[in-house]
């Protein structure tokens, strides 16, 4: 566990100890020159130390994305910025069809070491198109990895392993309001597991209660700190012991993950919890992979339940936007909803 | 598996080569295209392919004026003459496009989807004009000297990734040469249906010198390629070539809708032909070895897989 005190600070030391790592790695990004340092400071700091290595660009996301799979293409290890998770699909061209493309189409002959970080979420009022969670539409993509930090973890760290220790294109989803979040290296009544193997590499956590759990939630990224917050109140009001499962390997789906957290005990219910809305989404890959374990190995029928936003455009106003985006009462609901 | 050392290839051109051997390089390439439009009107060949018939002379001029050492090349969907003139490969491009493991990407990739060495392409409009500026940025980060050629065509410019990597480019200064075939159709959309100014104005906007050429003329496009590609690598900074050929083929297979009296008038130009009569006697003696050769390759391509 780094020593930084927030997502944001564990995430800036990251990308410090990449560029002084290797001279490979290329920073690119729309207002990540200090003294702004990137729209939400995540890139702070760090032109001012590797000046030649921290790149300002135009406003042009599929012009960056594919400026930086040339790079990577020929032997660098950049790292794009996208100032908004909103403004992906401006460059999804080049991540579909291009970036993630490369390695497979040209028979394994080459690498795209390419990272693609972007802030995404909503909360702080930004309104329709500055507050999404698209990542959903980039799952499944063969060739693309897509990896999001949470406090429970370290963000620095799966940054570091993002740049170095995969070979093809990472997108690596950040949240806004995460930023702000504590790191929190452990969680008092519970004990956390760490799964990571070859085939899913970037880690996922796995709270245990000192219990039998009662149920499982699965959550990723933002809603870390909202699920933690279920288990407790779940915990202290209901008497409910619910395991949290926090993935940061959104795809490929870290089956392997689950195996394990469903090894020796089943849970009676499992809520998968994503600030996106849920339909089409991260959730039902979830549950689809957890229901072919569980049937593969005839155990114990499970209750699924998904939390996510509400199928509309995140509204401006922020009392309307806490009635859309999911709150800790909604994954009260669904948890309750299956006992 | 790959195929590198089949033999089977055509002699490249360098800026010193004679002008048969630059024939013998374009009229491959045609002789390629004609094999592969025959192959697909017998059911040989599935998929589809875009072929450069009557554009071959550009494809041989630019990529003699580069430096096949350290040069690097993004080619689009039409790209077999790009990819012949930069390595002469008939038979693992062949193979390629048959869905054969020894192709140049194992059938993997097929015609749009090639590489080898320092040649890229991608079958996506525009895209890879983004990926060849990222090139040029890597080889001049790495201080190589090397200069990318990335393709492109006049239907490419309704792209708007075309901008950002030209601004990018010029912005940056990076060593790079747009070279835009304006063949004066996009699929089966004339240029004046579909672009409005001008492709030399839209390069200028962008503070990117440009020169246009016939691309019928194999030593004015040889000579601005060279003009080109000179300064690109000496300032380290863009430029563009424009080199005009009308594509005397369909966009893909059997999907012409020109004029057909348009086409007869623009075959009775045919600038392989007149690069031919320019070859003189010479030139049968090396249309014998181009169909040798291309049979040789199909004979291959039809045999089993090693």
């Amino acid at each position: 566990m780094s020593q930084d005190t927030t997502v944001l600070a564990s995430l800036n030391a990251g990308l410090r100890a990449a560029l002084a790592a290797d001279e490979r790695v290329i920073i690119l990004g729309e207002d990540v020159l200090d003294p702004y340092g990137g729209a939400f400071k995540v890139t702070h700091g760090l032109s001012a130390q590797f000046s030649d290595r921290v790149l300002t660009t135009p406003i042009s996301e599929a012009g960056i994305v594919a400026v930086a799979t040339g790079l990577a293409l020929r032997g660098f290890r950049p790292v794009v910025e996208i100032m908004f998770g909103d403004f992906l699909f401006l460059a999804g061209d080049q991540i579909v069809n291009h970036a993630a493309k490369y390695r497979a189409m040209f028979n394994d002959q080459v690498r795209v070491p390419l990272v693609i970080r972007t802030p995404s979420g909503g909360r702080r009022g930004y309104g329709p198109t500055h507050s999404q969670s698209l990542e959903k539409h980039f799952l499944g993509v063969p060739g693309l990895w897509v990896v999001a930090p949470n406090s429970l973890g370290d963000p620095g760290e799966l940054l570091r392993q993002a740049i170095f220790a995969v070979e093809d294109p990472v997108l690596f989803v950040e949240n806004k309001i995460g930023y702000g979040e504590p790191l929190r290296a452990a969680i008092p009544g519970y004990d956390i597991v760490r799964l990571a193997d070859g085939s899913a590499p970037f880690p996922t956590l796995w709270l245990q209660p000192q219990a039998p759990a009662d149920g499982l939630l699965v959550c990723y990224g933002g809603m870390t700190s909202f699920a933690l917050e279920a288990v407790m109140r779940l915990r202290e009001r209901e008497q409910l012991h619910v395991g949290l499962v926090v993935v940061s390997q959104l795809a490929p789906t870290p089956g392997s993950h689950f195996e394990a957290v469903l090894r020796d005990n089943v849970p009676a219910a499992v809520v998968t919890v994503e600030e996106a809305p849920a339909e089409g989404g991260w959730g039902a890959e979830i549950i689809a992979t957890i229901e072919q374990i569980r049937d593969s190995r005839d155990l114990v029928p499970i209750r699924y339940r998904r939390v996510g936003a509400n199928r509309t455009a995140i509204p401006s106003a922020r009392s309307l936007e806490d009635g859309v985006l999911p709150q800790v009462d909604d994954i009260l609901a669904a948890v309750l909803d299956c006992f | 598996m790959l195929a590198a050392n089949s033999g089977i290839r055509l002699a490249v051109t360098d800026r010193g080569s004679s002008l048969a051997d630059h024939y013998r390089l374009a009229a491959g390439i045609r002789a390629f295209e004609g094999m592969l439009l025959d192959q697909f009107a017998l059911g040989r060949i599935g998929g589809t392919t875009h072929t450069c018939i009557g554009q071959e002379i550009t494809a041989v001029a630019v990529t003699a004026a580069l430096d096949r050492e350290r040069d690097c090349v993004f080619s689009n969907h039409r790209g077999h003459g790009h990819f012949l003139a930069y390595c002469g490969e008939v038979f693992p491009l062949l193979a390629e496009i048959f869905g054969r493991p020894d192709g140049v990407c194992g059938g993997r990739g097929g015609s749009q989807h090639l590489h080898w060495r320092n040649f890229y392409s991608n079958g996506v409009q525009g895209g890879s004009v983004g990926n060849a500026v990222g090139v040029a940025l890597a080889e001049k980060t790495k201080c190589s000297g090397a200069v990318t050629c990335a393709w492109l065509g006049d239907g490419t410019f309704g792209e708007g990734l075309v901008y950002e990597a030209m601004n990018i480019a010029s912005l940056w200064r990076l060593p790079i040469v747009f070279t835009i075939e304006a063949n004066g159709i996009a699929q089966t959309t004339p240029t004046e249906m579909q672009l409005a100014g001008s492709l030399a104005a839209r390069c200028r906007a962008f503070d990117i010198p440009v020169e246009e050429v016939s691309g019928t003329d194999l030593a004015q496009t040889l000579a601005a390629a060279t003009r080109a590609i000179d300064a690109a690598r000496a300032e380290l900074r863009p430029r563009a070539l424009i080199s005009h050929a009308i594509r005397l083929g369909p966009h893909s297979k059997g999907d012409d809708t020109r004029d057909p009296a348009f086409l007869q008038a623009a075959w009775s130009h045919d600038p392989l032909a007149a690069l031919r009569r320019e070859v003189g006697a010479a030139a049968d003696a090396i249309d014998r070895e181009i169909t040798a050769l291309m049979h040789d390759a199909l004979a291959r391509a039809d045999g089993a897989v090693p």
